[in-house]
């Protein structure tokens, strides 16, 4: 095992959290999918480090999966879908964004505390990134609260995906290869019925803001 | 212990200082312009303005204290002391334990608050509104320079820049995910505090937008001669410690005096790099509200305070 691995695989999760706080401070549609698309080719180079250092080619098709479906079929999808709908632009987000940075750092610092016991007991190259991995789902789950409208939230579920799959990759060296299959085809199905979701939305109320969905009468 | 060789690299490094530090302000514009399909100045043209500046006279509006005149002094001294604590050339430098880390963004803020001053002094709103701008974007990015600062310093357990400089040369070749964090709010930071695009326009003199040009439209002749000559060495010395920092191979070491010679082009390719670097970010941003400063600073700020908290996850 060379020794240069585990710091390249340290380097790369310090990358992904700092992607996962540019998209919380992103403003922009498209940047944000520029970002996602990032964040999706950073997860690929971290697993096959991995895959790489532990000779498990189960690895090695869940960094193809990812790159398949993360860097290239979504992000696709993701540009159609804005293309088509006609957003470009995000308004500002629910909490301003220094006050959102700061909510993420004390996420940060709950995370790397709750990693700390756990990735004691791993027994993975990559399990100090735990931590990161663990801020990384908090993170996007953060910017699923603090976004209104409905296009960032849909990348906030996605990033949290990313997320989920580099913490297990941390933890446990990988999932098992058909929770892996299972949970790609999930994402897949996911982002299709989202998009016919937002023309939906889009279709009854002009534009993409989800808190048209709290009312549940029509207000006349 | 006198060094004769220490008191040497300490002069040339002074000189070397004061002596490029236009020619890097120069470099910058040239590549600006030919990045926007301009056709260039010539890459000698701030020396030609600090020329032409020196030979006029200065005139000082008859309210001006005598604060006003002295600040140009103040400021330059300051700067020059900064580049001459900053291992540019040579990291055996007898001034170096006159300030660590913590001092000389001491000494950064201490040129700041005097030219916000005399901004003060002449009583123009213009000057005042400056003086205010700058104040504003100085509070939020002095913290944020510390902290970048600090990040280097956990590596190398010293506040010194010489120290820390002379201690990342010898480690061996390692990744520090920290300092991946360090260098971006490090860039955001020296963007902010050189008047560079993102935050503020050094070409422009529109009432609205501008900043650094606000604090010193009073000034003229030899005065503000020495003012953009100090602009010029801040940029210079925002560059070193970027290299200090973060690509400290080529210094040479107290051990081995002949490297000094092999140092300059080391310094010169490096800088020519990193202005290049600097044009290219400045042509892909655009000019930010001033109320979106602060958010951008507190951005680099919680980038420099993840960097350490990685560092206490992973290093440790």
């Amino acid at each position: 095992m060379t020794p240069l691995a585990p710091q390249i695989v340290n380097l790369l999760a310090a990358i992904l959290l700092l992607v996962t706080f540019a998209m919380l401070s992103q403003r922009r549609i498209l940047s944000l999918i520029h970002l996602f698309t990032l964040h999706g080719a950073t997860l690929v180079a971290s697993a096959l480090v991995v895959a790489w250092v532990t000779h498990d080619s189960e690895l090695y098709y869940s960094a193809a999966l990812t790159l398949a479906l993360k860097v290239i079929l979504i992000p696709w999808i993701l540009h159609k879908l804005i293309l088509r709908l006609n957003v470009k632009w995000d308004v500002e987000p629910l909490i301003n964004v220094p006050m959102t940075m700061l909510i993420g750092i004390v996420l940060v610092i709950i995370a790397f505390n709750l990693a700390l016991p756990i990735s004691q007991l791993s027994s993975s190259i990559a399990r100090g990134t735990l931590g990161i991995a663990l801020a990384c789902i908090l993170l996007s789950f953060l910017m699923m609260i603090t976004r209104s409208k409905a296009v960032p939230q849909v990348i906030g579920f996605l990033s949290m995906e990313n997320g989920l799959f580099f913490s297990a990759m941390a933890a446990t060296n990988g999932m098992p290869m058909i929770v892996e299959l299972g949970i790609a085809l999930d994402i897949l199905v996911g982002i299709l019925i989202l998009g016919v979701f937002l023309f939906q939305i889009r279709e009854q109320f002009d534009n993409l803001d989800i808190h048209n969905l709290e009312h549940l009468k029509e207000e006349d | 212990m006198i060094s004769y060789s220490g008191y040497f690299s300490q002069l040339l490094e002074i000189v070397v200082a004061l002596a490029s530090a236009p020619l890097l302000t120069g470099w910058v514009n040239v590549c600006r312009a030919w990045l926007q399909n301009k056709s260039a100045p010539s890459i000698l043209m701030p020396y030609r303005t600090l020329h032409k500046l020196f030979n006029k006279d200065s005139i000082l509006a008859n309210d001006a204290s005598p604060l006003f005149r002295m600040v140009p002094y103040i400021v330059f001294g300051c700067m020059t002391l900064a580049c001459s604590i900053i291992p540019t050339l040579s990291t055996d430098l007898p001034l170096s334990p006159a300030a660590d880390t913590i001092a000389l963004v001491g000494l950064l803020a201490l040129a700041r608050v005097f030219i916000s001053l005399a901004a003060m002094d002449i009583g123009t709103a213009f000057g005042s509104m400056g003086a205010r701008r700058e104040m504003f974007v100085g509070f939020m990015a002095e913290p944020a320079l510390l902290m970048v600062m600090f990040s280097s310093s956990l590596i190398t357990q010293s506040t010194s820049l010489t120290g820390i400089v002379e201690n990342l040369v010898h480690r061996e070749l390692a990744i520090y995910p920290n300092l991946a964090f360090a260098g971006v709010a490090f860039t955001m930071v020296s963007f902010a505090e050189n008047a560079r695009i993102p935050v503020d326009n050094p070409a422009t003199h529109l009432e609205l937008t501008m900043i650094h040009e606000a604090l010193i439209l009073e000034y003229s002749g030899r005065h503000l001669a020495l003012i953009e000559w100090a602009a010029s060495m801040k940029l210079f010395a925002y560059s070193c410690i970027g290299i200090a920092l973060f690509f400290p191979w080529g210094i040479a070491q107290a051990s081995n005096p002949l490297a000094l010679i092999l140092s300059i082009p080391i310094l010169t390719l490096k800088l020519g790099i990193g202005g290049a670097l600097l044009a290219l970010i400045e042509m892909f941003s655009a000019k930010m509200r001033i109320f979106r400063v602060p958010e951008f600073l507190a951005t680099a700020f919680l980038l420099a305070v993840i960097g350490m908290l990685v560092h206490f996850l992973l290093g440790a």
